[in-house]
């Protein structure tokens, strides 16, 4: 089965305590939010990164979605705060 | 024709004046540019940049192409570097060529808006006493980025 690639960046991959890690792919029709439910549980660590949804940002396959998008055939999912460059 | 398109993301410094000379020597006789610095809000040693290199190339190639095709523009050049900025250092460059100075002083307005909402950039303060803090985005980005839209 494919896998899915979720890179973390700032703030969540401090409280994560990594950068990246794959997982067996949760199917097409799993949202994103489905998702952190699930993965919040794996650690405090995780749970703490996920705890506040608002603070929240995701990217399939390096787009910009929203939390409620279906994961589909994405190979990569990144979750990140609110983009601060410039 | 097409126009000149640079993108640059990486830690290097750059020099704007080097940056310009070739969008001033395309022929179109209007160029502008915006150069951001990190600025010392008292206390800051420095920023630390980090990025989401595949989706940072990405997003600033989508920038550039709405501008270049929303405004007659004879060059584009974006550089945006990450890693480790101390106070005063160099942090985003956006030059603009164009033969008419409205469009680029207009789209080089929105490409540093659209930069600062849309490329995955995150910013972390290194303060002087040790202790440091992610910047929280500003909502005020979103409103001028949005801007450019409802025209």
């Amino acid at each position: 089965m494919a896998g899915l690639t979720i890179l973390y960046f700032a703030w969540v991959r401090e409280r994560i305590g990594r950068d990246e890690q794959r997982i067996d792919h949760p199917g097409a029709e799993t949202s994103i939010a489905a998702l952190l439910d699930r993965l919040a549980a794996e650690s405090p660590g995780h749970a703490a990164a996920f705890a506040d949804r608002a603070r929240l940002r995701a990217a399939l396959d390096q787009r910009f979605v929203l939390l409620d998008t279906p994961i589909g055939e994405a190979r990569e999912l990144a979750l990140f705060p609110p983009v601060t460059g410039g | 024709m097409a126009p000149r398109l640079v993108v640059r993301v990486g830690p290097e410094d750059f020099d704007p004046a080097a940056e310009l000379a070739p969008l001033e020597a395309l022929p179109g006789g209007a160029v502008a540019s915006f150069t951001g610095l990190v600025r010392d809000d008292g206390g800051l040693e420095a920023l630390h940049l980090e990025h989401y290199p595949a989706m940072t190339e990405r997003q600033i190639g989508e920038i550039v192409a709405r501008a270049a095709a929303r405004w007659p523009l004879l060059g584009v050049t974006v550089i945006h570097r990450h890693g480790t900025l101390p106070v005063g250092a160099r942090i985003v460059f956006v030059g603009t060529a164009s033969s008419h100075r409205t469009a680029a002083l207009e789209a080089c307005a929105f490409l540093i808006d659209w930069l600062k909402v849309s490329a995955p950039f995150w910013k972390r303060t290194l303060r002087r006493d040790g202790s440091g803090t992610w910047v929280e985005a500003a909502a005020e980005d979103d409103d001028r980025a949005a801007r450019w839209s409802g025209e």
